[in-house]
């Protein structure tokens, strides 16, 4: 049986740009895959009601490291939790990326979309190209320069990097594989210059309840019907979404 | 010694707590966090004869002390229901209600008529979906037309037909009387409460419908209310759902006259809500010296 959630301890939650923090936590049964996700709820009674669903953006030492943007309630509580608080998490959660990619890799992030690429890039074997774009301030980019073959890097108000989107610098002909997470519209972009070149695998967002697929609110439609992005997802291929204009 | 069975409709259920349709899927996801057999039952997903995609656009939207969904019914139709879920279910030591949802008097009659081959326990008839567009809502809503669908389906239902009714209703207490007169061997209720939330950025609608389902613990002191009211109005079984998060809140819905309770939105918040209910209740049995339910069902 699957354990349920269960309370762990912050090592440490802080912010790294503004909005964005990184959180690590430690205790029993730390473990996932790149591209899995856990439900968070860093709150007593029930408001907010629902857990907060956050991808593994790493895990070492028996810590796993969340890193996530202040959206709502829930991200704001947990934003002022500090070291030694605790913290309820349910999972892992979901299917990740296929590792045994080999050949050219290339990652593409947009804004806190980088956080399932961090472990996901670690957890590779083959040199990757790293694509990451950000609106203005960046994060985690010495992270990846440790562990990327080359790194792209734009912000939409030109502050760091090149000035723009980061679909502007990807060349989709130059690899055998590419892997993305980030705002959809990007996602689609990637997804479109990518069409009968090269596979894509793009990790979906969408608002959950349950986390575990029973309630079907996070469904979304693709080539094989509707899917569960908790469950079934979050990682899909490229191909068998259907985004919506 | 306590004992927590409880009959419903000549359905035995080994404690008076069952998970709620559409929070449940078919069983298989909270399965592999808990015995399901430790379940007093369980309601499927909302079923209709044929498949249904479900809703576009935002399904899930939080809002203070509950959620608002828009789900829409997705479900893989009746007889993928029979051949693909079924079989699972059936090997769980519980009570298995199916609950059938519809737009015509037809459609329901087609699917219970399928469903009286099976080894179901039930049938919950859910009159009361409010994310379709088409019909659902509004066999919920007049008592009259609440009438002749659960008529219909009483005259070819083999299963003991649980009727589900909506807060939304123009008058609850008549219309679970309407359904009782109908031929209904039990009543569950309240469905969700018809909402809605608007994005002030973009000036529209947060769901594609307008309209979306609100539950969670914010609707509980109103649905309590409801199921006090028809408790004491029908001389059938009532089975009380809205917002139930703890064994509390459930010995509330059985004082108040409920011989069952149902767990919704709060399985999204706790995979072993039921457990921790049943565990519950039964906690309070012995502490208080309550030896069967019967004892303290509808005392107020």
């Amino acid at each position: 049986m699957k354990e349920g959630y269960r309370k762990v301890t912050i090592c440490s939650n802080r912010e790294i740009a503004t909005d964005i923090y990184e959180m690590k936590v430690k205790g029993s049964g730390i473990l996932g895959d790149p591209g899995q996700f856990y439900m968070l709820k860093g709150w007593l009674g029930l408001d907010p009601f629902l857990p907060r669903p956050i991808s593994i953006c790493d895990i070492s030492d028996d810590k796993i490291t969340f890193l996530y943007e202040i959206r709502g309630k829930g991200t704001g509580i947990m934003a002022n939790l500090k070291a030694l608080d605790k913290i309820e998490i349910l999972g892992p959660l979901g299917n990740g990326f296929n590792l045994n990619s080999k050949g050219n890799i290339a990652i593409i992030s947009g804004g806190i979309g980088i956080a399932p690429m961090i472990y996901t890039m670690k957890s590779i074997d083959t040199p990757i190209d790293f694509y990451c774009g950000f609106r203005d301030e960046v994060y985690y980019i010495d992270e990846i320069k440790k562990h990327a073959n080359n790194i792209y890097i734009t912000t939409e108000d030109g502050s760091v990097g090149h000035k723009g989107f980061i679909t502007e610098l990807f060349v989709p002909e130059k690899y055998d594989i590419v892997m993305t997470c980030g705002p959809i519209p990007m996602m689609k972009k990637v997804v479109q210059m990518c069409k009968d070149k090269v596979p894509v695998f793009i990790s979906m967002e969408s608002r959950m309840a349950c986390g575990i697929g029973a309630c079907l609110g996070c469904s979304i439609e693709t080539t094989w019907g509707m899917k569960r992005v908790c469950k079934d997802g979050p990682v899909f291929s490229g191909e068998e979404v259907i985004f919506y204009d | 010694m306590i004992d927590t069975r409880v009959k419903i409709a000549q359905v035995e259920f080994k404690n008076p707590v069952i998970a709620a349709s559409g929070t449940f899927g078919f069983g298989r996801e909270y399965g592999e966090y808990f015995s399901l057999s430790k379940l007093g039952g369980i309601s499927t997903k909302g079923l209709t004869l044929n498949k249904r995609g479900g809703n576009e656009g935002i399904r899930i939207y939080e809002t203070t002390g509950g959620i608002l969904n828009s789900i829409g019914l997705q479900n893989p139709g009746i007889d993928d229901f029979i051949q693909e879920e079924l079989p699972f279910l059936e090997k769980q030591d519980t009570v298995l209600l199916a609950n059938v949802g519809g737009s015509t008097i037809d459609e329901y009659i087609k699917s219970v008529e399928k469903l009286n081959e099976t080894n179901v326990d039930g049938i919950e008839l859910n009159i009361s979906c409010p994310n379709v567009k088409k019909g659902g809502m509004a066999f919920g809503i007049k008592s009259e037309i609440a009438y002749k669908v659960v008529l219909e389906v009483r005259q070819v239902c083999k299963k003991p037909l649980i009727v589900k009714l909506s807060p939304n209703a123009e008058d609850i207490v008549h219309m679970a009387q309407c359904c009782e007169r109908a031929g209904a061997d039990g009543l569950s209720l309240v469905n969700t409460f018809s909402g809605m939330a608007i994005d002030i950025y973009s000036r529209k609608p947060v769901f594609n419908n307008i309209l979306a389902g609100l539950s969670g613990p914010c609707i509980k002191p109103i649905a309590l209310r409801m199921v006090y009211e028809v408790s004491k109005a029908v001389n059938i079984p009532v089975i009380g759902i809205g917002g139930i998060m703890d064994y509390k809140d459930a010995i509330e819905f059985i004082m108040a006259g409920a011989y069952a309770v149902q767990i919704g939105s709060g399985n999204f918040i706790n995979p072993h809500i039921c457990l921790d209910i049943i565990d519950g209740i039964e906690r309070f049995m012995e502490d208080e010296g309550i030896k069967f339910i019967e004892e303290i069902r509808g005392v107020i």
